[in-house]
């Protein structure tokens, strides 16, 4: 943990060449304009309204979370890299869900057990036998990366269903760009605001076959209450679409149609910012008042698209994780070029003997835990603490999965002493409709807290913008 | 053996609705043992919409009615040829896959007591198991209308030892489960004057799937497996995964009442 790579200026070896400029910057902003430019940030921020939890951690909607002003930056090698190893996973997730609520190849092939695909509450039994157009799920994958050295970057977690923060990836580049123009003339920052287009783009290409001329696309949101409300009204106006609440559609005969001032409006695609339960009463949560009844019916017969698509949950649940290199090759025939962080599964009796000889320096999860609950921190438990989990773990290994401890990369950063590493993680927005997209840019998450890992706004998190370098 | 249907689902409000939306699996499954010579699905000012297979080989209809309306009738008729298949469900096409019906739902989650009456049933090989399964909820829940509601859960009617075939169905199914057998929650109909037992024409039982021979009916109600006195319609995890009709009343807010009337005839005889 001690040895952290930091991005800036390596392992002591001098400013890494992509921060190169940077170093200047630094040293021309003395503390008052510091101070200056942070609360003008602020400012902006607040004026725009960008206020929300990022990653539906819920908590005040209404607070603002923390921008560093500190960029974080990738060479357009370093970047080419990620790049290719994201569009890769992209494709394979969704390969695995054309096929596991199609023919199941890999099952019967043996490379991923039946029940973990088949008895996971994120696998919708509605889902099966039905094709979305061009065989796509996940439209917007979003993909948590780490760094631990120059060249070792890890995937922690995908996000298949609905990623947020894409937004933050946005706005920091506008309030950088609005504060610092001069650092866009001197770097050759790639841009991202491409982005809103390419999704539009994405889309619109997604439309059912039954969809006849421009297709009409709306944003489904749960409504203001939402922690990522902002975000969606945010896209809607970017993209220039209807932002709309389920009760704003309705299905009539074989169609979504949108009620609107001008009389109702055939809907065919929806991007939904809803989860699976809620999206249709009638096939999910009999209860739900937020989605459309008869929705799923229309999806199903081709009406109109969804995305995410229905069950798409299923690629990036925490027991199918530790196959998705296992996916790369079986679909793609290609080795990883993002490898994930090394898993041990306890039900194996090989990888429960590694796990019990090293449990002080892993960390142990269960495999359906959330938000570190039934966590061992090896090397920040004492020796009492690893006895009694080795206990628990022994008695149901199957319950477990172990990692190793990662040093997170660090990023110099502002604080109240002047500038600091501290720790971050990346989430790159891949689009898959008819062409795989991917704009050169991520959302940087920055743990203020001195040797703090946790990235969560909710625990102290802040943001950066992402540079990526023109070669 | 030709069986004759004429059932009707009358909604009625206390105050008018402004719409309504409806998923429908009332057509016979396509399988070995019925053939459909007529069927015939009515919704009184109802517009079709969605019109599909689903992954479970289930028939799936759509149905939208404009309001408002105070009140609606579902109208099917039709005629099905049956012959005896001892249960086994042949010819039926579907793309879900067995496993994922090892998955418990809360109305059939399972509990101590299903525990020990699955632990009780013993059986060689799955086929035997099954049999044996069905047999033993028959005789741990007695059938009496009115003991249960809708939303009785297996375990509910076990402790009670009384229900209806919805509760047949669904402890037959977390006894299953638990057994580690895949089983499903099936609705149909069943002419049920030869044992001149009062059971419901509008029926339901279990599947459960056996490897090597596929999915088999039991109806632990009638202490028997599916024959040609039943018309199978769909399935789910359970009653309300499986329901033929599902609705959603826009505008609804005063009270909803049903009226069904069931009728399976056999048209030969």
């Amino acid at each position: 943990m001690d040895a952290a790579f930091d991005e800036m200026n390596g392992s002591g070896g001098g400013t890494r060449i992509p921060y190169a400029r940077l170093e200047d910057w630094l040293a021309h902003m003395p503390r008052e304009l510091r101070s200056l430019k942070q609360a003008e940030a602020e400012a902006l921020f607040r004026r725009i309204g960008i206020t929300f939890a990022v990653y539906g951690e819920g908590g005040d909607p209404d607070r603002l979370i923390p921008f560093d002003m500190f960029p974080r930056v990738f060479s357009g090698a370093e970047w080419a890299r990620l790049d290719r190893g994201v569009r890769q996973r992209a494709r394979a997730l969704n390969a695995f869900l054309v096929d596991v609520y199609g023919r199941g190849e890999i099952i019967r092939a043996g490379r991923i057990p039946a029940d973990i695909v088949c008895r996971n509450a994120a696998y919708e039994k509605a889902a099966v036998g039905f094709v979305p157009p061009r065989g796509v799920y996940s439209h917007i994958v979003g993909i948590d990366l780490v760094r631990t050295g120059p060249d070792e970057f890890f995937v922690l977690e995908d996000n298949c269903r609905t990623p947020s923060g894409v937004s933050y990836m946005l706005e920091n580049r506008e309030i950088m760009m609005r504060m610092f123009p001069a650092l866009f003339r001197e770097n050759r920052i790639q841009p991202v605001d491409s982005y809103a287009g390419l999704l539009r783009r994405t889309l619109a290409s997604v439309a059912p076959l039954k969809c006849e001329g421009e297709p009409r696309i709306v944003i489904l949101t749960p409504g203001p209450f939402n922690s990522a409300y902002y975000e969606h009204s945010f896209l809607a106006d970017l993209m220039g679409l209807e932002l709309v609440e389920g009760q704003d559609l309705f299905v009539d005969g074989e169609y979504v149609w949108e009620r609107t001032t001008e009389g109702p409006k055939r809907v065919d695609v929806i991007y939904r910012r809803i989860d699976d339960a809620f999206l249709d009463p009638l096939c999910f949560r009999p209860d739900s008042t937020l989605g459309v009844p008869g929705l799923m019916d229309v999806y199903r017969s081709g009406g109109v698209s969804l995305c995410s698509a229905p069950g798409a949950g299923v690629a990036d649940d925490k027991a199918v994780y530790t196959y998705v290199p296992e996916m790369i090759r079986f679909y793609l025939g290609e080795e990883p070029v993002l490898n994930n962080v090394p898993t041990w599964k306890c039900a194996d009796a090989s990888d429960l003997k590694y796990v019990l000889d090293n449990l002080a320096d892993l960390v142990v999860k269960e495999v359906h835990g959330s938000g570190g609950y039934g966590m061992l921190v090896g090397p920040k438990a004492s020796r009492a603490e690893v006895e009694a989990f080795r206990a628990r773990l022994c008695a149901d290994p199957a319950n477990y999965i172990a990692q190793p401890t990662l040093a997170l990369s660090t990023v110099p950063t502002f604080v109240d002493e002047g500038v600091a590493p501290r720790h971050v993680d990346l989430r790159p927005y891949c689009l898959v409709g008819e062409r795989i997209e991917l704009v050169p840019g991520a959302l940087t998450r920055v743990a203020l807290r001195e040797g703090s890992l946790v990235v969560n706004s909710s625990q102290g998190g802040g943001v950066k913008d992402t540079w990526v370098l023109a070669e | 053996m030709r069986l004759s249907v004429d059932h009707t689902t009358r909604y009625s409000y206390a105050s008018p609705v402004r719409s309504l939306v409806q998923s429908h699996r009332l057509t016979p499954s396509v399988c070995e043992g019925q053939r459909v010579l007529s069927w015939e699905i009515s919704v009184t000012g109802g517009i079709r919409g969605a019109d599909f297979t689903d992954g479970a080989g289930d028939r799936i209809q759509g149905w939208s009615i404009a309001g408002p309306l105070s009140e609606i009738g579902v109208t099917v008729k039709g005629e099905v040829e049956t012959t005896d298949t001892a249960g086994v469900l042949r010819g039926h096409r579907e793309a879900i896959r067995p496993e994922v019906w090892l998955r418990e739902t809360a109305m059939t989650a399972a509990d101590a007591g299903l525990g020990a009456l699955a632990a009780r049933a013993s059986g060689e090989g799955s086929l035997a198991l099954a049999h044996a399964l069905a047999e033993a909820v028959a005789g741990a829940i007695a059938y009496r209308p009115g003991a249960t509601h809708a939303h009785t859960t297996a375990a509910e009617a076990l402790a009670l030892g009384e229900g209806v075939c919805q509760d047949h169905a669904h402890a037959l199914i977390a006894c299953a489960r638990l057994r580690g057998l895949p089983a499903r929650y099936v609705s149909g109909y069943l002419f049920a004057a030869a044992d001149g037992q009062p059971h419901e024409a509008a029926h339901a039982w279990a599947e459960i799937f056996v490897a090597g021979l596929g999915w088999v009916g039991f109806d632990p109600a009638n202490a028997c497996c599916p024959d040609a006195r039943y018309i199978r319609l769909g399935s789910g995890f359970d009653a309300r995964d499986a329901a033929p009709i599902r609705g959603v009343a826009r505008g609804a807010s005063g009270a909803e009442s049903l009226d069904v009337a069931v009728a399976v005839l056999s048209a030969g005889q």
